[in-house]
C-alpha cells in the first residue's frame, strides 16, 4: 500500500502467517452502548479501573500535596540511586539484542506475514518514530544537555572529565576539546541507540503479536508466550491498566511542564508574563489542536502533523547548522559519532563509577522516563509499522533515528558550546545553563547568539507546542485503543474523552499542584516496566523463531 | 434502473442488518444487478478478522452464504482496509462506490436519535454523487 492511497482493496493475501491458537475474541470482554450522542465500545474492567485510579491520584495529589511530592520526591531518585545499575545493564541488553536481529536469521521476518506491503513510506513512517515521544525531548535537551556537560560546575560531569571553565568562568583552553568532545558523546549516549533500543523492542514486540499471531493491538498481547492464556484475565488488565496510567500521567505531566516552559520561552522572547492563566490557556490550545488531530484520524490529522513538524524540525537544524558555522558544526557531528563509539562502553558500564551524579542523576534517570514511556511509543510505533521486516524494523527504529539524535545533539550543542567558547561568562547560554539553571530557557538563549533570533525561537515556540501534539494526539490513540481492549474502530468520543482527560488532569495537577509529584510516579514505574521489557525481549525471540519454523 | 449495488457490511455486526440485506437482494433481483459487499477493516486483528487475509476470507464467505439465501445472481467483495476506520469509513465508501462504479448503495442505518453526533449514512450521502437508499431496522 502506498502512502497516498492508504485505503484500497487488499489486492492479494498477505502471505503464510502463523496465527496463535486462541478462544479468545477480540472484543469478547467490551461493553458497548450509548450514552446521550455518544456511542461506546469500552473494555471491561480496563476503561473504568484506569479512568478512576487516574482519577484518585490526582485527588491525592491535591489533596494531599506535600506528603505526595514527599513520597514520590524520594522514591524517584532512591529507584534510580539504588537501581542504577539495573536500569544500565537493561538497557545495554536491549541494545545488544536489537543489534543481534539485525544480523541474525530471524531478521527475515516480515512483520504482518511473508508478503505483506508497509502501510506507510520511510518519511510518513520516520516523521511519527519521532514526533510520538521524542521530538519534545529534543526540543528541550538538545542544548540544555550538551551544555550542562561541557560546564557543569557541580561535579557531575561525564566519566569525571575535564571543565573548561575555572571558578570565576575564564576559558581553559586546553580542556576546551576534551570536554567538548565529551559533552557531545555523553549526550548522545542518551539519545541514540539506548533509548530507541527500549522502544524498538516494545514496538517489535506488539507489532509481531498483532500482524503475525493475530492478537488484539494491545499491552497484554506480548505476554502471551509467557502467560498463555491468563493475559486474558487479570494478568492482562493490570498490565493494560498500568500501561494505560503511566502513558496519561506520563503525557498530562509533560502537558503541564511543557506549559510552563513555553510560558517561560514566551515571557524571554515577547515579554508575556508568567501565569497560571496563560499556561492553562496553552494546555487548553494544545489539547484543542490535538482533539482536531485526532478527529481527523491516524493519516489526515496525526501523521500530517507528525510531517509538518519534521518540516519545521529540519528547517531549524539547516538554520542552526549554516549560521553556527557548518563547516565546524560537520566536523563536530563526525567527532560526536566517533567519541560515542569511544566512549558507549564506558559511559554504559555500571560498575566501578565514580561520577554517580551523571550515572544515577542523569543516565539512570533517563533510562526510568525511556521506559515509563515504552508503552506509549511502542505501541503507537508498531500500530505504523506493519509491513517491514524485522532487519528492516530495528535498522530503522534503532539505527536511523539513533543517527538522526546525535546529529541534532551535535548542531545544537555545537553551537551553543561554540557561544560559551566565544563569549564565555557573556554568552546566553553560559548565564542560563551554568551562572543559573534555567533549562526551560537554554534554547532560546543559544537562538539569540545567531542571527533573526526572534524569527528562530517563534519557531522553536511553535515546534515544541506542536510536538506536545503530536504527543498528545498519538497518546489519545493509544490510550482509546487500549482501554477498548485492542479494537481499533472503538466509537470516536472515546479519543475525545481521552485527549480532553489527558489536558484535564494537566490543568488540575498545574493549578492544585502535584505536576513534579506525579512525574517521579510515572518515572517510578520505569522500574517494574524493566523486568517487564527483559520479559518481552525473550518473547519476541520464542515468537520469531515459531515464526521462522 | 440499477445495475451493481453496493453494500456496506459491518461484519462484527451483520446481525443488525437483515433488513438492509434483504433490500438490497431484492432490488439486485428485480433490477438484474450485481451486488458487492463491501467491508472496513484495520491491518491490525479485529472483532470480525484476525488479519486482512482472514477479513478477505470472511468477507467472501458472506458474499457467497446471502447469494446462496437470497438467490443473488451475481455477488462479490471488495475489503478494504483502513488505517483509522473509526473516522475514515465514509471516505473509505465514497472512493469503493466509485472505483466499483456502483449505482446504488444500499446501507443499514440505525433511527436517529436525540443529540446523534453523527449517521455514516447521512454523512456518505452528502459525499457521494451517487443514489443511496438507508435501510433502518426498528430493532437496532
Amino acid at each position: 500500500m502506498t502512502d497516498d492511497t492508504n485505503i484500497q482493496g487488499i489486492p492479494a493475501p498477505e502471505g503464510e502467517a502463523d496465527l496463535i491458537e486462541t478462544d479468545y475474541d477480540i472484543g469478547q470482554d467490551n461493553v458497548e452502548g450509548q450514552v446521550g450522542p455518544f456511542g461506546f465500545d469500552i473494555h471491561n474492567p480496563v476503561f473504568l479501573i484506569s479512568g478512576l485510579s487516574i482519577v484518585a491520584f490526582v485527588v491525592y495529589a491535591l489533596l494531599a500535596p506535600t506528603q505526595a511530592g514527599d513520597f514520590f520526591g524520594w522514591l524517584r531518585p532512591a529507584l534510580t540511586s539504588n537501581f542504577d545499575w539495573f536500569f544500565l545493564m537493561s538497557a545495554n541488553i536491549f541494545v545488544l539484542f536489537c543489534l543481534a536481529l539485525i544480523v541474525l536469521p530471524v531478521g527475515r521476518v516480515r512483520l504482518g506475514g511473508a508478503e505483506a506491503t508497509p502501510d506507510y513510506s520511510y518519511p510518513g513512517w520516520f516523521a511519527m518514530l519521532f514526533a510520538a515521544g521524542m521530538g519534545i525531548g529534543l526540543m528541550f535537551f538538545g542544548v540544555l544537555e550538551p551544555a550542562y556537560y561541557f560546564g557543569t560546575p557541580w561535579g557531575d560531569a561525564p566519566l569525571g572529565t575535564v571543565r573548561p571553565f575555572t571558578e570565576d568562568g575564564a576559558l581553559v583552553a586546553a580542556n576546551v576539546e576534551e570536554a567538548r568532545r565529551m559533552a557531545l558523546a555523553a549526550t548522545s549516549y542518551h539519545w541514540a541507540l539506548h533509548p530507541w533500543a527500549i522502544y524498538a523492542v516494545v514496538a517489535l514486540a506488539l507489532a509481531l503479536f498483532t500482524y503475525n499471531k493475530g492478537l488484539p493491538l494491545t499491552i497484554r498481547s506480548a505476554f502471551y508466550p509467557l502467560l498463555g492464556d491468563r493475559v486474558w484475565g487479570w494478568w492482562g488488565h493490570v498490565i493494560d491498566t498500568l500501561a494505560v496510567f503511566a502513558t496519561l500521567f506520563g503525557l498530562a505531566t509533560s502537558l503541564g511542564f511543557g506549559a510552563q516552559q513555553a510560558n517561560a520561552g514566551l515571557e524571554y522572547i515577547y515579554g508575556i508574563p508568567i501565569s497560571i492563566t496563560a499556561q492553562v490557556i496553552l494546555i487548553v490550545a494544545i489539547t484543542a489542536v490535538a482533539l482536531i488531530s485526532v478527529l481527523r484520524g491516524l493519516d489526515g490529522g496525526v501523521k500530517r502533523l507528525s510531517e509538518l513538524n519534521m518540516i519545521l524540525a529540519f528547517a531549524l537544524l539547516l538554520f542552526v547548522l549554516f549560521t553556527a558555522g557548518a563547516a565546524t558544526i560537520l566536523t563536530e557531528f563526525g567527532r560526536g559519532i566517533v567519541a560515542y563509539a569511544q566512549e558507549v562502553v564506558p559511559l554504559s558500564n555500571p560498575f566501578g563509577r565514580e561520577d554517580t551524579g551523571y550515572m544515577q542523576g542523569w543516565t539512570a534517570f533517563y533510562w526510568a522516563w525511556w521506559i515509563s514511556w515504552s508503552p506509549f511509543v511502542g505501541m503507537f510505533i508498531a500500530r505504523v509499522s506493519r509491513g517491514r521486516t524485522v532487519r528492516e524494523f530495528i535498522t530503522c527504529v534503532l539505527i536511523i533515528p539513533s543517527l538522526v539524535c546525535v546529529l541534532w545533539m551535535a548542531v545544537f550543542g555545537g553551537a551553543a558550546i561554540n557561544d560559551m567558547i566565544a563569549n564565555t561568562t557573556e554568552s546566553a547560554v553560559y548565564a542560563n545553563v551554568i551562572a543559573a539553571y534555567s533549562p526551560e530557557l537554554s534554547l532560546f538563549a543559544m537562538l539569540e547568539s545567531l542571527p533573526l533570533a526572534s524569527i528562530t525561537s517563534t519557531l522553536g515556540i511553535i515546534l515544541v507546542i506542536v510536538f506536545f501534539v503530536t504527543s498528545s494526539d498519538s497518546g489519545s490513540l493509544v490510550i482509546d485503543t487500549i482501554t477498548a481492549g485492542g479494537k481499533i474502530d472503538a466509537p470516536v468520543p472515546q479519543r475525545i474523552f481521552w485527549c480532553t482527560f489527558e489536558g484535564l488532569v494537566a490543568i488540575a495537577l498545574l493549578i492544585g499542584g502535584g505536576l513534579a509529584a506525579l512525574q517521579a510516579m510515572v518515572i517510578s514505574t520505569g522500574l517494574p516496566f524493566t523486568v517487564v521489557l527483559l520479559l518481552l525481549c525473550y518473547a519476541i525471540w520464542r515468537g520469531l523463531r515459531a515464526e521462522q519454523a | 434502473m440499477f445495475t451493481h449495488i453496493m453494500v456496506p457490511v459491518d461484519l462484527a455486526h451483520a446481525d443488525r442488518l437483515t433488513r438492509a440485506l434483504e433490500a438490497a437482494a431484492d432490488l439486485a433481483k428485480s433490477h438484474d444487478a450485481r451486488i458487492t459487499y463491501v467491508g472496513v477493516t484495520a491491518p491490525q486483528p479485529g472483532q470480525a478478522a484476525r488479519s486482512p487475509e482472514d477479513f478477505a476470507d470472511k468477507l467472501a464467505q458472506f458474499a457467497a452464504t446471502q447469494a446462496e439465501a437470497m438467490g443473488i445472481a451475481e455477488t462479490g467483495t471488495h475489503p478494504i482496509i483502513s488505517h483509522d476506520p473509526s473516522v475514515e469509513l465514509d471516505r473509505a465508501l465514497k472512493e469503493a462506490a466509485d472505483s466499483l462504479g456502483a449505482d446504488l448503495i444500499v446501507m443499514g442505518s440505525h433511527i436517529p436519535r436525540a443529540f446523534d453526533l453523527k449517521s455514516h449514512g447521512g454523512h456518505l450521502a452528502q459525499m457521494t454523487d451517487r443514489s443511496i437508499l438507508l435501510i433502518r431496522d426498528p430493532q437496532s
